[in-house]
C-alpha cells in the first residue's frame, strides 16, 4: 500500500506482508475488505489484543477512516480491545456442549485458573474469554478452543494437560 | 450390516473412506473434477446445467432450503459486469458442525462446486467466507486444496485452455453468528460490521460491492459435482418428493455416539438415532431440536414417528433447518436449556432492529428470573408476548430464530416453567429424581 506515514510504522514487516497478501485478494480500491485480516494480524503481533494506536496504524495503512477499523474491532468476538492474557481459552457452553457438561467444564477451568470468565491470569499467561458461543464442533462436546486449536471430548484431566502445557 | 450402510456417504462424504480424503489425488480417484472438466470441454449452455441442478431437487443446506438451481437462475449471466459466487462457510448455528468436516475432509468438492457455479452464472471470481474460529484446521485444509487446484490448472485464468476464468479466494471472518445471514456476510466481506441488509434488492441484483452475487452454503456447493457426475435423477430419487438427495445430519447431545451422518433425506428419525448409538446411558428420550437451535423443539415421542425430510418435519411443527439434530434425554431441564438458547440470541443480535436487540435481552432476563426463583406466572405471558413481538418484525431471520425456541418450549413444556415458578426455582426434573 502507498500510505507509509508515522502511525503505520507500528506494523511489523511480517504484519504488513500479511495484510498485503489479503489486499491482493480483492479488487482494486476494495482494500477495506482486508480490515478483518489486518486486525487479526496486528492482534497476533501484539500477543493477543488491539490498542487504539495499532487500530489507527491499520486505518492509515488501509487508507480508511479510523472509525471503520474501530467498529469492526468492537463488533467481532475474536478481537480484544483491552489488555488480556496471551493464550485465549474459550469453553463452549452452548446447547450441545451444555448437554454434555460444558458448563461444569467451564466452572472447572475457572476454579483451576482462579479467575472468572472475561479475566486473565495474573501472570498474563491465559485469558479466559467470555462463555463461548457455538464453535461448530458439537459432535465432539464438550469442547474448548485454545488460541486457534480445537480440543474435543474433554474431561477435567484433559483440560489439566492442555492448560498446564501452555507457556 | 445396518440397513443404511450402503446409503451412507454418497455425496459430500464419498471420499471419506479413503486415505487422505482431502487431497486432489484422492478426490480425482472418486471422479472428482470430471463434471467441471466436462463443462470446460463441452461448454454446454449454462441453462442446461442449471436445469440439472434444479431437477436434482437440491435445496440450500444452510437452513433456508431455497432451491439451489432456482437461485442460480436469478443471476443476470449475460450482464457484462463482474459477478461473484460466494460460499457461506460461517457455520455457527448451534448444533451444526458438518461444514467443518467438508472443509477438513473433502475441500475439493466445495472448490469444484463453486467453480461449476461460476460457470453457470458466468462469474469469474469466488470467495469462500470461513468463520474465524476455523483458522486452526479447516482454513489451512481449504487453502491447501485451493493451491493444489491452481497448480493443476483447475482454477485461474483460461482454465485448461477453455477460455474460462475462475479465481477462488478464502476469506476468514472473526466471530459473529449474524454473518451467517447472507447479506450480513456480504457486508463482512466488504470489511464492515456484519449487519443484514434490507431485501430487496436481493444479492443476485445487488450483492458483493453492489455486483450480482449468489451465496450458497458449503454443503450446497459441495453436493453439486456429485449431482452432475451421478445424475440429477439419481440424486432426486435418493429422497422422498420435495426432498431430493442426501443431507449431513450433525447429531449431538444425549446420544451414545454423536457424529455427522450423511444419509438420504427421509430417513426415519428413529433410524438416525440408532446410527448415533441411541440415547446414552440407557435413558429415555425427552425432546429433539431437529434443525439447529433456531427451529422449534419437538417432543421425543413425536420425533420417533417422524421422518427427516422437509415436509415431514414441517408436519411435526418444526423444520430441517441446518440439519443439526440436538437430542435431549429425560433428565434435561427445559427451562435451563431455553435460557441458554436465549442468552445466545441476546449475545449474537447485531442490534440494528429494536425488537430483536431489546426483545432478546428481555427474554433472557425473564428466563434468568424464573431460574432464580423470583418470577411469577405473569412472566410466562410476558415471555411469549416479547417473542411474538420479535417474530416477523426484523430485517433478518435472526429475530424469528430467537422467537421460535421460546414459543415452542412454552408450547410443549409449559408445565416445567410453571413448576419452577411455583417452587422457587426448583426444576421439575430435580423434583422427579428426588421423588424416585
Amino acid at each position: 500500500m502507498a500510505a507509509q506515514g508515522g502511525k503505520s510504522a507500528l506494523l511489523s514487516e511480517q504484519t504488513r506482508h500479511e495484510i498485503d497478501h489479503w489486499i491482493a485478494r480483492f479488487p482494486d480500491g476494495r482494500q477495506r475488505s482486508a480490515v478483518i485480516s489486518a486486525l487479526r494480524a496486528v492482534q497476533e503481533q501484539n500477543r493477543g489484543y488491539l490498542t487504539t494506536e495499532l487500530m489507527d496504524a491499520v486505518a492509515e495503512y488501509l487508507q480508511l477512516p479510523p472509525i471503520q477499523v474501530y467498529e469492526v474491532a468492537s463488533f467481532y468476538s475474536m478481537f480484544e480491545t483491552h489488555p488480556c492474557g496471551r493464550h485465549h481459552v474459550s469453553v463452549c457452553t452452548n446447547i450441545s456442549c451444555m448437554l454434555r457438561g460444558g458448563m461444569e467444564l467451564e466452572s472447572y477451568v475457572e476454579k483451576k485458573l482462579g479467575i472468572r470468565t472475561g479475566q486473565s491470569t495474573a501472570d498474563g499467561r491465559i485469558f479466559l474469554k467470555r462463555e463461548e458461543e457455538c464453535l461448530a464442533a458439537c459432535t465432539g462436546a464438550p469442547m474448548m478452543m485454545v488460541d486457534h486449536e480445537y480440543h474435543e471430548h474433554l474431561t477435567n484431566e484433559k483440560v489439566d494437560q492442555i492448560l498446564d502445557a501452555l507457556k | 450390516m445396518g440397513k443404511w450402510d450402503d446409503k451412507m456417504n454418497l455425496t459430500c462424504f464419498e471420499p471419506l473412506k479413503l486415505e487422505r480424503s482431502w487431497t486432489l489425488e484422492t478426490y480425482q480417484r472418486i471422479g472428482g473434477y470430471e463434471a467441471f472438466r466436462r463443462l470446460l470441454t463441452e461448454k454446454p449452455p449454462r441453462e442446461e446445467v442449471v436445469n440439472q441442478v434444479k431437477a436434482s431437487g437440491l435445496r440450500g443446506r444452510g437452513g433456508a432450503a431455497f432451491p439451489v438451481g432456482t437461485k442460480w437462475s436469478f443471476m443476470p449471466h449475460k450482464s457484462p459486469v463482474q459477478k461473484y459466487v460466494v460460499c457461506n462457510s460461517d457455520e455457527s448455528e448451534p448444533g451444526t458442525c458438518h461444514d467443518r468436516d467438508i472443509l477438513r475432509y473433502n475441500p475439493h468438492s466445495l472448490i469444484e462446486g463453486m467453480a461449476i457455479g461460476g460457470y453457470c452464472m458466468n462469474a469469474t471470481v469466488g470467495y469462500n467466507y470461513i468463520r474465524g474460529e476455523f483458522l486452526g484446521e479447516p482454513v489451512p485444509r481449504f487453502e491447501a486444496a485451493v493451491k493444489e487446484a491452481y497448480e493443476a490448472g483447475l482454477l485461474g485464468k483460461n482454465i485448461l485452455g477453455s477460455g474460462i476464468d475462475f479465481d477462488l479466494y478464502t476469506f476468514v471472518g472473526a466471530g459473529a453468528y449474524i454473518c451467517g445471514e447472507e447479506t450480513a456476510l456480504l457486508d463482512s466481506l466488504e470489511g464492515k460490521t456484519g449487519k443484514p441488509r434490507f431485501k430487496p434488492p436481493f444479492p443476485a441484483a445487488f450483492g458483493l460491492y453492489g455486483a450480482p452475487t449468489t451465496i450458497n452454503n458449503t454443503q450446497s456447493y459441495a453436493s453439486v459435482p456429485t449431482i452432475l457426475r451421478k445424475g440429477a435423477q439419481w440424486f432426486a430419487d435418493l429422497g422422498p418428493k420435495n426432498s431430493g438427495g442426501t443431507v449431513i445430519f450433525s447429531v449431538s447431545g444425549h446420544v451414545a455416539k454423536p457424529g455427522n451422518f450423511e444419509v438420504p433425506l427421509g430417513i426415519p428419525f428413529a433410524d438416525l438415532l440408532e446410527l448415533a448409538g441411541g440415547i446414552w446411558q440407557g435413558r429415555k428420550i425427552k425432546a429433539v431440536i431437529p434443525g439447529g437451535s433456531s427451529v422449534p423443539v419437538v417432543p421425543g415421542d413425536i420425533m420417533m414417528k417422524t421422518n427427516m425430510d422437509y415436509d415431514s418435519l414441517k408436519a411435526a411443527g418444526s423444520s430441517i433447518g441446518s440439519a443439526a439434530v440436538i437430542v435431549m434425554d429425560e433428565t434435561t431441564c427445559m427451562v435451563r436449556a431455553l435460557q441458554r438458547l436465549a442468552r445466545f440470541y441476546t449475545s449474537e443480535s447485531c442490534g440494528q432492529c429494536t425488537p430483536c436487540r431489546e426483545g432478546t435481552g428481555w427474554m433472557d432476563r425473564t428466563l434468568k428470573r424464573i431460574l432464580a426463583g423470583s418470577a411469577d406466572r405473569a412472566d410466562l405471558g410476558l415471555l411469549l408476548d416479547v417473542a411474538n413481538r420479535i417474530e416477523g418484525h426484523t430485517i433478518c431471520g435472526l429475530g424469528d430464530a430467537a422467537a421460535w425456541p421460546v414459543q415452542s418450549f412454552l408450547k410443549h413444556y409449559r408445565h416445567e416453567f410453571e413448576y419452577m415458578i411455583d417452587h422457587g426455582g426448583k426444576s421439575i426434573v430435580t423434583a422427579t429424581r428426588e421423588a424416585a
